[in-house]
């Protein structure tokens, strides 16, 4: 073979090799995106407590829904099923928990927002989902949520949905959960 | 395209080496492309059963003939046999045969990788078959794979299943690669490129495809393998992850890939219906263009496989317009071949036949594409058998006829014999009515709502479903009758002329029949 054809082979060898990393680019590109964009309803943490605060507000009503994985058999559940908040103030929201196993767990939550253009505008200032939760058996617990709602929340978004649905992770050694930082974006 | 031959025969005469080794390591594009066609029709046969066991249980409703798991694993390899086994090796075995040839090259650039790329593949399939008999049983996900139902609700197989997928990508980038370099480095003298056979230009296509999405595949099931065996949670939301980033991933590899098994189909069909209709080809150079536009538009309508996992409303509307915009290229591919056999003096050998009825139902197959892309209602027809008869016809009467007429056209100068002629119209029309018995009611039973990938059904579906059986296994035997027909030619029959067919051209039709083991050893003059 000549030379141009062992550059193309070359070229092509390491277009693929590029194309490879590139499908492993797309799990940060994809966490990003759904940031920057808010769709998906993922939410991310607020870092700056007081670039809202506001002066004027609208009632918006927040529901607060809670689901189990299907092999979490825990107690999950929001202390209040609804609550009236005012946009552009904090609130404090709590879920009960109770390990009703024989056998110290792992939990993880994991949030959704829907409508997803409301997930943008809602903040949260500490929420038990930036952290895991290890119950002793029979050990109950009230997990706390701190978040407000911004004042630029679309004006036809009347009622935010704000869901958690509770993992089992106690298999997961601390290793694994190092790989986990990269997913939760706690910037 | 005419060529000026100067010795027919090569310099040095060796023929093929004898026995079971000429085929182990042969390094010969032509028996290579042998091997690969009979590898694609051997997995045609075992999907094709595997298709039978699905439609034989889809025949009344309720359940009668298996087990519900059993029926996903048939699902699943169904799918995957036919588009890793199935069409994309017979498209490689015709690339192997016809890309040389065609463009006055002694052989493929990379002999020895060509060898390698064919004869890992038995390897993929025999470890893709066997997890039938694995504990758990085969793959039973569907052929989309998608997580958590491929990761966390995996049989143990998906390993094996990981593997496989692993050997059949690594397969085709190297057959890529070589049809690439092959092309751009060996064209005789005088071929520019927009002097190239359609087919050579479909495959340069294919190829840069094939380039960019396979290791985009091997990527996908490399998280899969990450996340079911060393923790991570690239898929897994407990961690983290998230299952619908596995989607984007697919299809990203995916909507591509279903451009790979068209895209040769097209330069087929473009060559037969310019030699049956005996004029020359209409619009070469927007053939060209309209394959190129389609093949990069094919990279930004991934999500219209999507729409309903939920996303915001730019990006539906995004993809809805930009699946649409495909529509319009492969228009103008439709109007060429219309344009071609306008005022021809045409006559409809079984190869002919084929091409026409490719033209007809894949551009069906199109139309009901046009109706899934329209967002709104694809939250209706969405995993309905809508989609399940959209891709049949694009797939069967399309990709897969147009590899049957590529057979029955290029037969006589592979194996030296012509095929029989009657027997070829009799397989054509037993192909046509059965696919379109098979696959036309799956229309009806889609938009009545009768979802996919279930062994069941509710009553009102019974009617068409007893339809679509009855044509499945009409198609079905049809194809041994094909198996039986290509036996026949290469074991004997009339001879064939070194043209062939009164209207071809190109440069393969040069060379004797059947072509000699080299051919091409010193390169024709192209004008
Ligand atoms: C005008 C051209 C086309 C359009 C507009 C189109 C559009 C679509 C859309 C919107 C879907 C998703 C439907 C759903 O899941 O709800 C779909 C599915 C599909 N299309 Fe097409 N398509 C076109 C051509 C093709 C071609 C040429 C092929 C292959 C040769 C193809 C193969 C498939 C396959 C295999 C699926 C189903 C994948 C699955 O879910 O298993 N399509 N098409
Ligand atoms: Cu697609």
């Amino acid at each position: 073979m000549n030379n141009k054809g062992k550059t193309s082979v070359k070229f092509l060898g390491m277009t693929v090799i590029a194309m490879f990393f590139f499908s492993f680019a797309l799990v940060p590109l994809y966490n990003v995106f759904c940031e920057v964009t808010g769709i998906n309803g993922k939410v991310f943490q607020s870092e700056n407590s007081q670039e809202y605060t506001a002066e004027v507000g609208r009632d918006v009503a927040v529901q607060f829904i809670s689901s189990n994985n299907e092999r979490m058999p825990w107690v999950f559940k929001p202390s209040n099923e609804v609550m009236g908040v005012v946009t552009g103030k904090y609130y404090n929201a709590t879920f009960y928990v109770k390990n009703t196993t024989n056998k110290t767990m792992t939990a993880q939550a994991v949030p959704s927002i829907a409508p997803s253009n409301a997930a943008a505008h809602l903040k949260k200032l500490e929420c038990f989902c930036f952290e895991q939760q290890e119950l002793a058996p029979g050990e109950e617990a009230l997990l706390p949520v701190k978040f407000l709602i911004s004042n630029e929340l679309p004006n036809q978004i009347k009622n935010v949905i704000l869901s958690y649905t509770i993992f089992d992770i106690t298999d997961y050694n601390q290793e694994n959960l190092a790989h986990l930082e990269m997913h939760t974006e706690k910037n | 395209m005419s060529a000026v031959i100067e010795n027919h025969h090569d310099d040095h005469h060796h023929g093929p080496a004898k026995g079971l080794t000429r085929w182990l390591y042969t390094t010969n594009h032509k028996d290579i492309g042998t091997l690969y066609l009979w590898f694609s029709f051997a997995m045609f046969l075992i999907g094709g059963a595997m298709a039978m066991i699905i439609r034989a249980e889809l025949f009344q409703p309720g359940m009668q003939i298996v087990e519900p798991e059993f029926y996903n694993q048939m699902i699943t390899l169904h799918g995957l046999i036919m588009i890793f086994g199935g069409v994309m090796p017979a498209f490689v075995g015709l690339a192997n045969w016809l890309v040389p040839m065609m463009i006055g090259a002694p052989d493929m650039a990379l002999p020895r990788m060509n060898n390698l790329s064919f004869w890992i593949l038995p390897f993929a399939f025999f470890i893709l078959l066997s997890s039938l008999f694995m504990e758990g049983g085969a793959p039973n996900f569907g052929w989309t794979f998608y997580a958590p139902l491929s990761t966390t609700y995996a049989p143990p197989s998906v390993t094996f299943f990981i593997f496989s997928v692993h050997i059949m990508g690594a397969s085709s980038i190297m057959g890529a690669i070589n049809v690439i370099v092959t092309i751009m480095n060996m064209r005789a003298p005088g071929m520019d490129l927009m002097k190239m056979p359609l087919f050579v230009w479909s495959w340069l296509i294919t190829a840069y495809l094939l380039i960019a999405v396979m290791p985009v595949l091997a990527g996908a099931v490399t998280m899969m393998l990450m996340d079911i065996h060393f923790g991570t949670s690239f898929f897994n939301a407990a961690g983290g992850g998230d299952p619908v980033l596995f989607q984007h991933i697919f299809w990203f590899f995916g909507h591509p890939e279903v451009y790979i098994m068209i895209l040769p189909a097209f330069g087929i069909v473009s060559h037969i219906i310019e030699t049956f209709s005996r004029k020359q080809l209409f619009g070469y150079s927007s053939m060209v263009w309209a394959m190129l536009s389609i093949a990069i538009l094919s990279f930004v309508v991934w999500a219209h496989h999507m729409f309903t996992v939920g996303m915001p409303l730019a990006a539906e509307l995004f993809f809805m317009w930009a699946t649409m915009l495909i529509a319009v290229p492969t228009g103008v591919k439709v109007f060429n071949w219309i344009a071609t056999m306008f005022r021809g003096s045409i006559t409809f050998e079984t190869p002919m036949l084929f091409a026409c009825a490719f033209v007809v139902l894949f551009t069906l197959g199109g139309f009901s594409g046009l109706m899934l892309a329209i967002t709104p209602a694809d939250f209706q027809y969405h995993d309905t058998y809508f989609v399940v008869a959209h891709f049949h016809y694009v797939l069967v009467p399309g990709a897969i006829f147009s590899i049957m007429a590529a057979v029955y056209y290029w037969i006589p100068k592979w194996s030296g014999n012509m095929y029989d002629e009657r027997l070829g119209k009799l397989h054509f029309w037993l192909s046509f009515i059965g696919v379109n018995v098979t696959f036309f009611p799956q229309h009806f039973i889609g938009l009545a709502g009768m979802p996919r990938r279930y062994p069941d059904y509710a009553l009102q579906f019974a009617d068409w479903n007893m339809v679509s059986t009855v044509g499945a296994f009409l198609f079905g035997i049809s194809q041994v009758f094909f198996l039986f027909i290509v036996i026949k030619t290469v074991m004997g029959g009339k001879k064939a002329t070194d043209q062939v067919w009164e209207g071809a051209r190109g440069l393969e039709w040069t060379v004797a029949s059947p072509a000699p083991y080299h051919t091409f050893g010193t390169p024709p003059k192209v004008d």
